[in-house]
């Protein structure tokens, strides 16, 4: 889930925890084109990152209850106050099996202000269920693992087994713990932890002897984000103040805040504050929440449509260089890009100690082997019907359909998962509510890096300018001196070996398998129509248009009727522009 | 003189009539009047089998008037087919009654399933089988023609025009999978009872099943036969030689590609609801893109541009494909790809251009 | 039967005369009044940011013979292209008449209404025969469902043959049109637009690719059309522009350069330098 590289990633992930254990999360992969939802799973690596915090989710009935009634924790939490004799931290801890719930409670709550640096540990086995006291005399209090037990107060490793029982908590005493723990670790040296515990102890309750803690903790923080959190509690505290002026005060300081139990806190005053006032203020501070949030969410929706634009960029582009340049129809397009994934897998395969890089190597080497088939299909079938669009269609519909069974009987009809290394997991967490993944951003820029290329092999090489020429008039070219069969074969090449490219990217989204291509082709040359044939650029804007179009019509409609939209959509487009977004004018030819 | 026009001016045309006439007449009395044990039976199975043949005779032949004459390649055409077998599927469904696994008088079993509790509008009429055959043609038709108002009027021609199809289809393939379109989602229609009365399973209403689609098959080639040979025929095929020609000669080729259209869903949609009480079920896997095209292939094999053609070329392909998905299953895919690259490089004519140009050649000698 | 007969006895020129003179079919709706039966003002199209036509304005008398000629990219069959409806003007008027505006209306429209083209490239039904070619192009219903139903009576088959008598492809009248040589599919394109019998007709290149003697038929052909019929013949030869023009039209980079008789415009001194200076 976490790994080194990206150390700030575990802080965002805790404010994720919250998000995701709070609210319905969006279930459908934004990135996978409609359709595929049934029968292809997603990789587990991809879901890794959003699948795994969900299920650590703090019990959601606790921190609902926090959320929606603040005052019911006060109580149990301000034990603090009973008086407890002063113990050392080893004699506390030995107390800690025995009395009620309650008693244990007040024990947990000295064992906290001893400073023990032991503390949060044993505290933190106590809330997971793994402290346990062993049946001996003197008992023992001993933290499992998973698979020994350690000694609570000497850190000594118990390797026998030894009789033990489990140290009950309860629900109640659970928050408690976590409130305590929270308490504790606001201290920490590492920020991530700070700022976890101030997101703990914003939904474990206020009290006041937190608020103390956290102005205390406010008086010498340093860390910009870890004073923010800090201030949004103390003011979701000041919420409950008597003084009207201070709720309004809290209120001013929670307009930006995103957190939904902010929101939560914030409804409820608007709806049963005393104070007028404070309940206008807190209802336009609830707006301007609100439309945070909307923009926030239209964010969101603008990216995973770019981010399905990508993709149908690096599936339409080499589509818009044979169909779009050549005027060649390709319906093998897709099975090159599932050669291109194919690639990836094989490469993997081979080299399973450099998962890092095997990508990396991927993309030259699915360019080369997507290409190579392309030349071949160009040379073996295609040069025999030039000026024969249909005939064109139908063979290389065959040669799709041989190059699928081919996949079937040498690898397996089954699915493959592809890896995605480190570097392309895990997500960049903007804030509370919008996060964005790795994965999704790199092949965002990929796919334009892959565009630019292409741009600047049409527009400023040699091959380009042969390609163009041969386009445009293949006798004149021909006379010229240019070998049309050639260029044709490397044209070819070149949109098969990006389609190969976009196999490797592909790769890292969905799961490989011989219908791959198919799910791919329909979009692709729906991108390359409405952008208009012939025009890069127009492919570029037609991909990112219904990506986006795709996305932010699939919440309100979901997946397949949005595709039936936009399918329609571009029916009706094409009754106003016949020829795409950016068409190629010219004297309309003879007949 | 209609019959010179029909018939004696297409002498393929006119073989594969009679083969098709003695095939009507001799497979129902193989099967009912000889004896199984009999070298001569015809095996119900095969009854059924080739009524199913016979429906894909049809829809080739409504591909084949559109592909062959008027240069329009339809990749969606699976889609009128599976539209007309989807009305008779509807039909047949409401026939089953109280006979349900739930058995209710009038929900289908798929719809208890789903907790709904009442028919909806689109499948009120359904239990009358006039209602029914009316909407095998008039659904197709009308797709047919909003379509193909939308994509004729806007010159969307060649590969556009099949994409655009193919789109469509795959499109209607979505719609019909989820649930709440009613139509039974992912398994479609199926556990029929009856039709008209007659059980379903019985082998009387296999043979009448089997009549029915060659009769239909005999009837939509005369009619196909009719409209090729009519000026209105020419003007298609002018359309498809020089379009802009057309029109500058004062013709609206929009109406012209339209109409043809129209009436080929239709001719697809009556083939889809005979296909549909003879195999037993129908399902969103015929709006498939690849079966579509498939069916391309049977009219580009048989040889586009002759009606007897593409009627040979689907009895060709689907007999191949029958013997291949029992012998060699994992090779068929690959037959049928072979297929595509090699009718269209080596025989543009098909099989029937093949014929023809061997008896050119015995002419010339 | 008795056509083919009769037609042996009539001289061609007979033959010509007839058709030439035949009423030409139009739309009722035309009204030349004034004596000008096309009217383009103004008119520019624009593709990709180059002007193939540039504020073009150009009038075509009732019953007139008009050349247009004009150097290689000067907007000759862009303007075609907008009196028949194939292509659409940026901007400008185009009336057929004092009435018809051709711009409100679609290819077969404006072809219903009289204007018949000849295509600079010869254009035909080559998988249909010489005889269905002539059926196809025939002034008649040409409505679908008519069409469907459509029998051709003994006057239609009469006319078919006289035309397939003057452009002599009596013989070749079963012939698949795609079989025909060049030449004889230039001839089989005028013998449609006979058929068709507009009262405008546009003639692209009408001789590109015909002998000598076919050349001189052709000249022989337009010239007697003209009068019941206006005509504008578009050609790069000038010896046939010679044999055939009273008027001429010189159109240069979109836009009309010069107009007059033969003489004038050789003489023009902006027409000469167009022709030679480039």
């Amino acid at each position: 889930m976490t790994h080194p590289h990206h150390p700030r990633l575990a802080r965002w992930l805790c404010t994720l925890i919250l998000i995701l254990g709070a609210g319905p999360v969006a279930s459908a992969d934004p990135l996978q084109p409609a359709g595929l939802e049934s029968d292809e799973a997603r990789t587990p690596a991809v879901l890794d990152s959003a699948a795994a915090p969900a299920t650590l989710t703090l019990v959601p009935g606790e921190q609902d209850a926090a959320a929606a009634d603040p005052h019911s924790l006060t109580p149990e939490t301000l034990a603090v106050s009973e008086p407890a004799p002063v113990l050392d931290f080893a004699a506390l801890v030995a107390r800690l099996p025995e009395g009620s719930f309650r008693e244990r409670a007040a024990i947990a709550v000295s064992i906290a202000e001893t400073g023990d640096p032991r503390a949060v540990e044993v505290l933190g086995a106590l809330l997971e269920g793994q402290l346990e006291v062993s049946r001996e005399t003197p008992p023992r209090i001993l933290i499992r693992t998973a698979d020994t037990q350690v000694d609570a107060l000497s850190g000594e490793v118990w390797s026998e087994s030894v009789q033990t029982a489990r140290v009950p908590v309860n629900s109640p005493l659970r928050g408690q713990l976590r409130a305590l723990i929270a308490r504790l670790n606001l201290s920490h040296p590492e920020t991530r932890v700070r700022l976890d515990a101030v997101d703990r102890l914003m939904t474990s309750g206020s009290a006041a002897p937190l608020v103390d803690l956290l102005g205390a903790r406010l008086l010498v923080e340093e860390d910009a984000a870890v004073r923010e959190a800090i201030q949004v509690t103390l003011a979701m505290v000041d919420l409950q103040a008597g003084d009207a002026q201070q709720r309004l005060g809290a209120i001013a300081v929670l307009r930006g805040a995103l957190a939904p139990e902010v929101r939560a806190a914030v409804t409820r005053v608007a709806e049963i504050d005393p104070d007028e006032q404070v309940r206008a203020a807190a209802g336009e501070a609830l707006d301007s929440i609100q439309r945070r949030l909307q923009w926030y969410g239209f964010l969101e929706n603008l990216f995973f449509g770019l981010s399905l634009g990508s993709v149908l960029l690096l599936a339409a582009v080499g589509l818009a260089i044979t169909f779009g340049v050549m005027g060649v129809i390709n319906m093998a397009h897709g099975e090159l890009i599932m050669i291109g994934a194919y690639t990836t897998w094989l490469i993997q395969l081979a080299l399973p100690q450099h998962l890092e890089y095997s990508v990396l190597i991927a993309i030259p080497a699915a360019f080369m082997v997507a290409g190579l088939v392309g030349i071949a299909i160009e040379r073996g079938v295609i040069r025999f019907l030039y000026g024969r669009p249909l005939e064109t269609l139908l063979a290389t519909f065959g040669i799709s359909l041989i190059l699928q069974q081919a996949v079937r009987s040498l690898f397996s009809p089954l699915n493959r998962a592809v890896a995605s290394p480190d570097w392309l997991s895990g997500s960049l967490q903007i804030n509370p509510v919008l996060s964005i993944t790795y994965g999704r951003l790199y092949i965002l820029v990929f796919s334009l890096m892959v565009f630019v290329a292409l741009l600047i092999v049409l527009k400023r090489t040699d091959l380009g300018l042969k390609v163009r020429a041969v386009s445009q008039n293949r006798a004149m070219a021909r006379a010229l001196g240019v070998r049309a069969g050639w260029v044709d074969a490397l044209t070819f090449g070149l949109g098969a070996g990006i389609a190969g490219v976009a196999g490797v990217a592909l790769s890292q989204l969905t799961n490989v398998g011989p219908n791959l291509g198919q799910s791919y082709i329909i979009d692709s040359f729906m991108v390359v129509v409405f952008g208009g044939v012939g025009n890069l650029w127009g492919t570029l804007v037609g991909a990112m248009g219904l990506g986006v179009l795709n996305k932010f019509m699939e919440p309100y409609l979901g997946a397949v009727l949005a595709k039936i939209l936009v399918l329609i959509f571009i029916i009706l487009f094409i009754q106003k522009r016949p020829r795409g977004l950016f068409p190629q004018k010219g004297r309309a030819a003879e007949t | 003189m209609l019959a010179r026009r029909l018939l004696l001016s297409d002498r393929g045309g006119m073989i594969v009539l009679a083969l098709l006439l003695l095939m009507t007449i001799l497979v129902p009395v193989l099967n009912l009047m000889v004896p199984p044990e009999s070298p001569w039976h015809v095996s119900t199975y095969l009854v059924t089998l080739l009524g199913k043949f016979l429906t894909y005779a049809l829809l080739a032949l409504a591909v084949d008037l559109i592909w062959g004459y008027a240069g329009i390649l339809s990749l969606g055409h699976g889609a009128f087919f599976a539209l007309g077998g989807y009305a008779m599927g509807m039909y047949l469904m409401r026939q089953i009654g109280t006979r349900g696994v739930y058995g209710h008088p009038e929900l289908p079993d798929f719809m208890v399933f789903l907790n709904w509790d009442s028919l909806p509008w689109y499948w009120w009429g359904f239990d009358m089988f006039w209602f029914a055959m009316l909407m095998v043609v008039l659904v197709p038709g009308l797709l047919a023609l909003v379509f193909g108002w939308l994509a004729f009027r806007s010159r969307v021609t060649g590969v556009y025009f099949a994409i655009i199809t193919q789109a469509l289809t795959f499109a209607l393939m979505l719609a019909f999978f989820r649930n709440e379109m009613g139509f039974g989602g992912n398994n479609g229609l199926t556990d029929f009872k009856d039709i008209l009365g007659f059980s379903i399973q019985a082998r009387e209403t296999r043979v009448g099943l089997f009549v029915a689609s060659a009769i239909a098959l005999i009837l939509g080639y005369l009619a196909c036969r009719y409209i090729v040979t009519s000026r209105f025929g020419r003007v298609v095929v002018a359309i498809r030689d020089a379009e802009n020609r057309v029109r500058f000669s004062g013709y609206r080729v929009e109406s012209y590609k339209l109409w043809l259209f129209v009436f080929s869903a239709m001719l697809a949609g009556i083939a889809g609801a005979l296909y549909v009480p003879q195999v037993g079920i129908i399902n969103p896997g015929e709006f498939s893109p690849l079966s579509s095209i498939e069916l391309v292939v049977w009219v580009a094999t048989g040889g586009r541009g002759t009606l007897y053609g593409a009627v040979t070329g689907a009895f060709v392909v689907n007999y191949a494909k029958t013997w291949f998905t029992t012998a060699y299953p994992e090779l068929w895919l690959f037959a049928l790809g072979a297929l595509f690259v090699l009718v269209t490089l080596l025989l543009p004519r098909g099989l029937v251009g093949l014929i023809r140009r061997r008896r050119r050649e015995e002419d010339d000698s | 039967m008795s056509t083919e007969q009769s037609g042996e006895v009539r001289t061609e020129a007979d033959r010509l005369e007839d058709l030439a003179h035949r009423p030409p079919a139009f739309s009722p709706a035309l009204d030349t009044g004034h004596g000008t039966i096309l009217y383009l003002e103004d008119v520019t199209v624009t593709f990709d940011g180059f002007r193939a036509l540039n504020g073009l304005s150009l009038y075509i008398d009732d019953g007139e013979l008009r050349c247009i000629i004009g150097p290689n990219g000067a907007g000759k069959t862009t303007m075609m292209d907008v009196i028949t409806g194939r292509t659409r003007p940026d901007s400008g008027t185009v009336f057929f008449g004092q009435r018809i505006d051709l711009l409100r209306q679609r290819e077969h429209e404006i072809a219903q209404e009289g204007i018949g083209r000849k295509f600079q490239k010869p254009t035909v039904f080559e998988e249909l025969s010489v005889f269905e070619n002539l059926e196809l192009a025939m002034a008649a219903d040409k409505r679908p469902w008519v069409t469907l139903f459509a029998r051709l009576t003994a006057a239609q088959r009469e006319r078919i043959h006289e035309v397939l008598t003057l452009i002599r492809l009596t013989d070749q009248r079963r012939r698949l049109a795609g079989a025909l040589s060049h030449g004889q599919k230039q001839w089989l394109e005028i013998g449609m637009l006979l058929m068709q019998n507009p009262r405008l007709l546009l003639v692209d290149e009408p001789v590109a690719g015909m002998t000598g003697e076919e050349t001189e038929r052709t000249a022989e052909l337009l010239v007697s059309l003209a009068g019941a019929h206006s005509v504008v013949v578009v050609e790069h030869d000038m010896a046939f522009v010679r044999s055939i023009a009273r008027r001429v039209t010189v159109l240069h980079q979109g836009a009309v350069l010069a107009e007059g008789s033969m003489d004038q415009i050789q003489r023009d001194r902006r027409v000469i330098e167009v022709y030679l200076g480039d």
